[in-house]
């Protein structure tokens, strides 16, 4: 068993792929990572514009991490399940949560499947099998563990992918929840979307280990370390995780190698912890970009039919923010549903002496 | 009926529903092959196999996270944390996730578990095996919380606990693990959340405990009964949900209340049971709301005798109740 530290890559910075490495995927598989990836950088901008203007309280973007969110969408079936932290909510879109629900989350209103009751970025898609998380850092990751737990005590063929930043391989959960995972053999692959920044600390104070890949062998797990910015690495790297743990085989640490471009939320000012040069450095490997080059080569796409792409998904993005927004908001009474499955009389007494 | 002691009435329960859903999984620090360390769990791995009744890595916050998956993904686990003491590593997982997912969902996820845990005074454990820490979980919403006194309600309300669609901390008083004997139901036998028991009927003065306390008050309502005062005890079953008028209707009738718990007395569950009878029926009392607590110390290990509830200090805080 070993824990590689080799960064695992498969297109090159100018778009090249050796011909050996590439996926065997049909030209419109190709372009459809590519639609993907812009349709959560324009949704991105877009409700980070929305923030701006006050008309949602908070947003988490993640700008330059969209790759590994496609890859690992793209790599488990509609069955699996999906542990998300923060920026992982696309992935519930991609399995079909409609935006128009998503945004609804942002704003917190009638039509928010949470009823208003997280701050934006906190979705939850049951029928894609996308788990509502929390804001605490870590606790999700042995949800994932106790997930694959069950499907494999079930005798279900699904996988869990369980998501986490860098800076959650710092928690006890990461701790608790890998080692279970590898005690019991579940069949759930960890992510870690190292974007190197923990709001402003960054990932060489986070540890002292030179990857996260590397802490897998202290659990007696398998572990590849890939470019989180090339979409057909992650895609081939998670691909071979989930298929291993599907076959029996196990849990897996990714370690996905990315950078968050921007700041840590809407309320976070990034130029006050990091440099702008490192920054650049890492605007020059956006994942976008530099999957275009490919396409490009390959002639799959051209500006004109990107031009059109983008103001198609602008335009569906602003119908749905008009829909969203156009939502009543939350009725006053659904601030004591889903506590239990019955509310306690005690509660609902409290709630009419109070707001008769 | 089965004379049975209150751990046996747990692990008949456990039975219970194990034999009638395999959903129900069983796991935690050795409550496998050694079937516990109270020997709750004793048996279980060789009647269901090690898929349902499994020992666990040395991690509260690892069984706890892991069991919250397992009952998102539809399962019903009832893990074991070896003592409540030792929760606390678990304790974010429950108060942060498993307390709050079918709020923070809408009701699209639901976390159906029951953690078992020891818990309460009276084995000299010190510190680290004694502690009664309900209201942590108490002022959580979001989790039902429940503490059986009886064998027969040990059974019942583990089995509604087990069949409850949300997360249900089920305290179980280890002091009175093996000393406590009773008649239990055979099979099915099913007692609901949130319906209180009089577990002693009487007139003048009415006691709100729970766990290993009853016993206790049950003695000082015997001593009493010898210069006449006829104490009612009132055993809630369940801190959440509350049968707040099965408490209300007592001390209508008896104009009086003290309540008695183990835990330290500042914030202790029997403040907030005060506080709805100030508030919902002060007009009947007949004297001041006494409470018969632990004291605000760190659990002592030498000084248990001196820091618990015992017949002398219950008997003396009902009788304040006259005198005052």
């Amino acid at each position: 068993m070993s824990a590689p530290t080799e960064l695992i890559g498969i297109l090159s910075e100018t778009g090249k792929v050796p011909k050996r490495r590439l996926p065997d995927l049909d030209g419109e598989a190709f372009v459809e990572l590519y639609r993907d990836m812009v349709r959560i950088r324009v949704f991105d901008k877009r409700m980070l514009a929305l923030q701006r203007q006050g008309r949602i309280g908070f947003y988490g973007p993640v700008k330059g991490q969209e790759a590994t969110i496609v890859a690992c969408a793209r790599a488990v079936g509609s069955t699996d399940w999906i542990v998300p932290a923060l920026r992982e909510g696309a992935i519930a879109m991609m399995r079909g949560l409609p935006l128009e629900f998503a945004v609804a989350q942002l704003i917190g209103n009638d039509m928010d499947l949470c009823k208003g009751r997280q701050m934006p970025c906190h979705y939850t898609w049951s029928k894609g099998r996308y788990v509502a998380m929390s804001s605490v850092i870590g606790t999700q990751i042995t949800h994932a563990t106790g997930l694959a737990m069950a499907a494999k005590y079930s005798e279900r063929d699904e996988v869990v992918l369980g998501f986490l930043g860098d800076g959650a391989t710092s928690s006890n959960d990461f701790h608790s929840g890998l080692n279970f995972a590898a005690v019991y053999s579940a069949p759930v692959v960890f992510v870690c979307q190292n974007n190197q920044w923990s709001i402003s600390v960054p990932f060489s104070q986070q540890t002292a280990t030179e990857t996260v890949a590397v802490k897998a062998k202290a659990y007696g797990m398998p572990a590849r370390r890939v470019d989180g910015n090339d979409v057909l690495a992650v895609l081939d790297v998670v691909g071979r995780a989930v298929g291993r743990a599907r076959g029996g085989d196990g849990p897996t640490l990714v370690e996905a190698v990315t950078y968050r471009q921007l700041g840590h939320s809407s309320s976070d000012d990034p130029t006050r912890y990091r440099d702008d040069a490192e920054v650049k450095a890492w605007l020059a490997r956006d994942p976008i970009a530099r999957y275009r080059k490919f396409l490009d080569v390959e002639g799959l796409w051209d500006d004109e039919r990107d031009t059109e792409f983008v103001d198609e998904v602008d335009g569906e993005i602003s119908r749905v923010v008009r829909e969203a927004e156009a939502a009543p908001p939350l009725d006053p009474r659904t601030l004591t549903s889903d506590v239990f499955a019955r509310t306690d009389p005690r509660l609902e007494e409290h709630f009419r002496e109070e707001h008769p | 009926m089965t004379p049975m002691t209150l751990l046996e009435g747990i692990r008949d329960g456990l039975i219970t529903e194990m034999n009638g859903d395999d959903r129900v999984l069983v796991f935690g620090e050795d409550v496998g092959r050694n079937g516990g360390v109270f020997r709750t769990t004793d048996g279980l791995q060789e009647m269901f196999g090690e898929k349902r009744c499994f020992d666990t890595p040395l991690s509260e916050c690892g069984i706890i996270g892991a069991a919250i998956g397992m009952a998102v993904y539809g399962l019903r686990p009832v893990p074991e944390i070896q003592f409540q003491d030792f929760i606390f590593p678990a304790f974010d997982q429950i108060v942060s996730e498993a307390a709050k997912m079918r709020y923070r969902s809408g009701g699209e996820f639901t976390v159906p578990m029951v953690i078992r845990t020891p818990y309460g005074g009276g084995i000299r454990g010190g510190h680290y095996h004694s502690q009664s820490g309900e209201v942590h979980f108490t002022h959580t919403p979001g989790l039902k919380v429940v503490v059986p006194s009886t064998p027969a309600d040990a059974k019942g309300l583990l089995i509604s606990s087990i069949r409850d669609d949300d997360p249900v901390m089920f305290l179980e008083p280890k002091k009175i693990y093996r000393t406590l004997k009773g008649e239990v139901p055979e099979g099915e036998h099913a007692v609901p959340l949130g319906v209180g028991r009089i577990a002693r009927e009487g007139t003048d003065c009415t006691v709100v405990a729970w766990g290993a306390m009853i016993e206790i008050c049950e003695k000082a309502a015997e001593e009493l009964q010898k210069s006449g005062k006829s104490i009612e005890i009132v055993d809630p079953r369940t801190l959440v949900p509350l049968d707040e008028k099965i408490i209300l209707d007592s001390v209508k009738k008896t104009g009086r209340l003290v309540t008695v718990y183990e835990a330290p007395r500042t914030s202790g569950f029997g403040g907030e049971i005060a506080a709805i009878v100030a508030e919902k029926a002060i007009e009947y009392l007949e004297g001041p709301i006494v409470r018969v607590a632990g004291f605000d110390t760190p659990f002592p290990y030498a000084l248990e005798g001196i820091y618990m509830p015992d017949v002398r200090r219950v008997v003396r805080g009902i009788e304040k109740t006259f005198t005052w």
